[in-house]
């Protein structure tokens, strides 16, 4: 029955066998244009680097902006013949850089790192000048290639810890890329805006297919260019710093170490933020990038430190206006509630006796704040003191929280710090477990103790007792693209948990500190009306921070800030002065007060 | 006594000497594929260097299977039939994937495909099991069982997303056909995969089914008009209808988007020749600009720049259309077909059946390996990621089919002690 199948098998055998002959003739032998293909089908595919999107301030100015660059790649496959001589003439570096790198890329090549094949960087980061110089000698050496792409450049060196910078992409980050969008040799914001905005700025590689015969000249675009495209440029920022303030600001933080942050209360907008000492961001692009990284961040006064969001401070006395506000909001006391400046507990400065909620917060007057910290801690709720403490220091805290504070606000920049507000869960952690009450944690009362915020904070502080009880989170960039629009959270008013009426005490307060106080005259502008708190911040053993935080005018504010000098003494004195010279700036465009101007100038306070 | 002889002297040493020149040569061109100037073929961390390794462990393979009993593999035919769908399974749950199949399982650093396995162990259970007493081809009951012993192990390799491994199971409908199947069933195969191809040529599906009632119409007036004649066209004809009605449903929702697309290059090659089409344009590139003569060992630019992709393993015979022209093709081919004839003649030597339709699975895999392989290669089929059996680049891949040749040498230095036993 089977007979003949294993002939039939066979022939099937030689019929495949047959045919696939037939096409291997047609297809090796007698159709020559696969081998015509083969000549120019050297494909070169090029990475067409996208143009990273501008960042402009609020009125349009430049801020940040790109500049040409060029890398010198290398296929080392094709170099037969290098005249070394003529090579370190055109390219300007010595015979001596020019034999490390080619160490290098047979380093490179056997460590499987670069293929003798591919375009592999041979130097990198290429000046104008030097291309200018270079593009007409490029022919003269086989085996080598321009590519261009561009560097980030900044018209101004006082924005550059907002900014932040960009560079290479690292191994690590390269390893966490989940979506596979960057390659090596790929550059990447680091730090600030270019970090936070990376996925807007960055914009959309393109590729283009390029034809090479076998001897690797240029044939022309690969199919007409059917499958290339066009890189997509990034999004442009239009931040809200106001580059004139944001440069004034730096001007005046000169030689100090802290923070300036301005803020428009009535959107959130950030309109300057300084963090002193700073560096120069140009020192972080192009081919020095690496040897200045490393000075940079080695620095003692640590310029990479992004003090505004970074540096964590025990607020001080400016805390006491958010207790009086709790304290309203809670009922624990009135306006006119007058309780005496006892002593004997806690220290008070200044000649005052027995003054009300107004008078308080004009003479930060620690007794009065402690007393009040204890009438809402301890309402009798519970017969157990440490039970009642409990329950009204998590209503305290649910409170004070809603001002931003103990916790990061969520600006646009990366690495925010939160600082500190206590709550019962942190005191069992503190005390392991042991009992605590009112008498052992009282030193919140007047903002030292566990206490920790950002200066970002305190200027979100100003801007929301400005608005009477209400913030937008702060933010630096108004419109991403054409959007016109800053992020939709940035679009969304976060209320205090505290009544916008008990604000009015606060406002008034703020506004005799400044004209009533002693030392704050230094605040004082001669039309407009200015509130402001000082605050001093322990800092043993170097002389005490200077802090002040204030917000002007005091009707329909236009602008609130809060001003750290380490080391500096006072709020009264440094911090008080900057903070009216901005305001001053800002609302007039200059300053009236030149004595002023030249005390801060020159307060050196860098230890 | 037969058994004392030493196996050397009954071993068939023609098909051993194929294997080895194939083996050698697959090794030579696994090397040239990767090669840069200054590369040793015998250093370990290339793809030559550990190919070798393959080979000398295929070697110790070889050796393990000449010294086990000959009655090993039918008796426990079931029980590596089983051990091997068992490890397959195993891999769908625990599979570690390489490039888009989950069909690798890993023991430390050691990788190995058991899928690659299932082919010699099913075709043990085929031969087996065709070869028991009194088996009948033409029982449907029979061929349902044949049809399952394939099937299981083609459905889970399907789940294991390698499709190229579980359509080499086919191969085994051409054993059942030497063995007494009805040759319907694959002229049935044929006819719809050609309709299929039609269909998807073809835009508008109402030419075809034009030509269709224009034959059967024909058919039908010129023929005798007899009712049985005329039911049997009729019947036929709608199907052919519904099989091109059903190929638009099968080809966008049973088959996978990359597949999709390899089937459209393969129809229209100029299509999209950076994206799916890239494979089989390369490939075609790089055999064709070997001409009559090919460029020389190690002297290919084509598959030295990287234009084509997975060339050590799927698409190793680019390297010789490149290198050793049309010729070397000739000859390679020739040595493929040489074996299948030589694994032919020993299968119809066999005494037993069972030794005897394990031959023919032999040859039969190879066969469909050899076709496949180098057909998507020079753009015939559509690029189905299966090895050229001994050639390409990949230990499982080359224990695999050593294993299944060298089975088969076991048993035919044996025949003629199947004789003795009755």
């Amino acid at each position: 029955m089977n007979e003949g199948r294993k002939e039939i098998i066979q022939v099937v055998f030689v019929l495949v066998a047959i045919v696939f002959l037939l096409k291997l003739f047609v297809i090796q032998v007698i159709d020559r244009s696969y081998s015509d293909l083969a000549e120019t089908n050297a494909i070169r595919k090029e990475i067409l680097y996208p143009v990273r999107g501008l960042i402009t301030d609020r009125n349009g100015k430049l801020m940040v902006y790109n500049s040409p660059e060029y890398d010198l790649l290398i296929i080392l496959k094709e170099v037969h013949y290098l005249d070394t001589a003529r090579f370190c003439y055109v390219f300007d570096i010595t015979p001596e850089q020019l034999r490390q790198q080619f160490a290098q890329l047979y380093a490179d090549i056997r460590n499987k790192r670069a293929s003798e094949l591919q375009p592999t960087p041979f130097l990198k980061q290429l000046s104008n000048r030097d291309f200018a110089k270079i593009q007409d000698h490029i022919d003269e050496f086989e085996g080598f290639y321009i590519q261009a792409r561009t560097t980030r450049a900044y018209a101004s060196d006082a924005i550059a810890n907002a900014v932040g910078y960009v560079s290479e992409i690292t191994k690590n980050q390269l390893a966490n890329d989940s979506t596979k969008f960057y390659r090596q040799g790929d550059y990447i914001g680091q730090s600030g805006l270019e970090a936070y905005y990376e996925t807007y700025l960055r914009g959309t590689r393109g590729v283009r297919y390029l034809l090479r015969n076998k001897d690797g000249i240029i044939k022309g675009p690969y199919k007409n260019g059917r499958y290339d495209t066009l890189s997509i440029p990034g999004q442009d920022l239009t931040t809200t710093i106001d580059l004139d303030l944001q440069e004034y600001g730096a001007f005046l933080m000169k030689g100090k170490s802290g923070s300036i942050i301005a803020i428009e209360p009535a959107t959130g907008e950030v309109l300057a933020m300084i963090s002193g000492p700073s560096y120069d961001p140009s020192l972080l692009t192009g081919r020095n990038y690496s040897s200045n990284f490393l000075l940079i961040s080695n620095d003692t006064n640590k310029p990479l430190f992004n003090r505004p969001l970074m540096a964590q401070y025990r607020p001080g006395s400016i805390f006491k206006i958010a207790q009086s506000m709790v304290a309203l909001q809670e009922g624990v006391i009135t306006p006119e509630t007058r309780i005496p400046c006892n002593r004997a507990i806690i220290g008070c400065h200044g000649a005052h006796t027995n003054e009300d909620l107004r008078g308080a917060i004009t003479h930060s007057c620690n007794p009065y704040f402690y007393n009040v910290l204890r009438r809402m801690l301890n309402k009798g709720v519970s017969n157990d003191p440490f039970e009642d403490t409990r329950i009204g220091l998590a209503e305290w805290d649910k409170h004070i929280r809603s001002f931003g504070l103990g916790s990061p606000l969520g600006i646009d920049l990366p690495n925010e710090k939160g600082g500190m507000v206590p709550n019962p869960a942190y005191y069992d952690r503190a005390y392991r477990g042991r009992p605590w009450k009112f008498s052992n944690i009282y030193s919140i009362a007047i903002g030292e103790g566990e206490n920790l915020v950002v200066p970002l904070q305190m200027a979100n502080f100003a801007a929301i007792i400005a608005n009477r009880g209400f913030y937008y989170t702060p933010h630096l960039v108004k419109s991403i693209g054409k959007s016109g629009l800053p992020l939709p959270r940035y679009q969304e008013k976060h209320y205090t948990t505290i009544d916008p009426k008990h604000f009015e005490i606060a406002v008034e307060a703020m506004e005799r500190v400044v004209s009533e106080g002693t030392g704050q005259y230094r605040a004082r502008l001669r039309d407009i009306t200015v509130c402001g708190k000082t605050g001093t911040v322990q800092n043993d053993p170097l002389p005490d921070h200077s802090v002040f935080i204030a917000f002007a005018p005091k009707d329909n504010p236009k602008i609130a800030v809060s001003v750290y000098v380490e080391s500096a003494g006072q709020g009264a004195r440094a911090a008080a002065s900057i903070a009216s010279l901005m305001i001053e700036k800002y609302l007039i465009g200059e300053t009236q007060r030149p004595m002023i101007e030249d005390y801060v100038l020159k307060g050196q306070f860098l230890y | 006594m037969i058994r004392e002889e030493k196996i050397s002297n009954r071993m068939d040493w023609i098909t051993v000497l194929l294997y080895g020149i194939i083996v050698f040569w697959g090794w030579l061109n696994i090397f040239s594929v990767t090669y840069e100037e200054n590369q040793f073929i015998f250093d370990p961390s290339i793809n030559s260097g550990r190919q070798l390794i393959f080979i000398a462990s295929s070697i110790a393979i070889i050796m393990f299977i000449l010294i086990m009993d000959m009655r090993f593999y039918e008796t426990f035919a079931w029980v590596i039939y089983g051990v091997m769908l068992f490890l397959c399974i195993v891999v769908v749950f625990t599979g570690h994937e390489v490039g888009g199949n989950q069909a690798w399982l890993r023991i430390g650093s050691f990788g190995f495909q058991p899928s690659e396995f299932m082919k010699f162990a099913t075709a043990l259970a085929v031969a087996k099991y065709i070869g028991t007493v009194g088996f009948k081809m033409d029982q449907i009951r029979n061929q349902i069982r044949l049809f399952t012993i394939i099937g299981v192990p083609m459905a889970v390799i399907l789940l294991q997303k390698d499709t190229g491994t579980a359509l080499v199971f086919t191969a085994f409908v051409l054993v059942f056909y030497r063995e007494g199947m009805s040759p319907f069933l694959i002229l049935v195969g044929i006819g719809v995969a050609i309709i299929f191809i039609l269909t998807l040529l073809v835009e508008n599906e109402y030419i075809l089914f034009a030509i269709i009632g224009c034959v059967w119409l024909t058919l039908v007036l010129l023929g005798k008009k007899k009712r049985k004649r005329i039911m049997v066209l009729t019947a036929t004809a709608l199907m052919l209808i519904g099989t091109i009605k059903s190929v638009d449903f099968i080809f966008n929702n049973v088959l996978k988007e990359h597949q999709q697309k390899r089937i459209r290059v393969l129809l229209n090659p100029d299509l999209d020749q950076l994206g799916a089409g890239y494979h089989v344009y390369q490939s075609k590139v790089a055999i064709g600009s070997g001409g009559m003569w090919g460029k020389g060992f190690l002297k290919g630019t084509q598959t030295k720049l990287k234009f084509v992709p997975e060339q050590s393993t799927d698409f190793i015979f680019c390297t010789i259309g490149e290198e050793h022209g049309w010729v070397g093709s000739l000859m390679v081919i020739v040595l493929f077909v040489a074996l299948l004839f030589r694994v032919v003649y020993l299968a119809e030597r066999q005494k037993s059946r069972f030794a005897r339709v394990y031959g023919y699975c032999v040859a039969c895999i190879l066969f469909f390996h050899f076709t496949i392989n180098i057909g998507m290669t020079i753009g015939l089929f559509p690029v189905i990621g299966i090895p050229l059996p001994f050639f390409s680049y990949g230990g499982s891949s080359l224990w695999g089919f050593t294993i299944l040749l060298f089975i088969l040498l076991k048993l035919d230095a044996h025949r003629l002690q199947v004789m003795n036993r009755g």
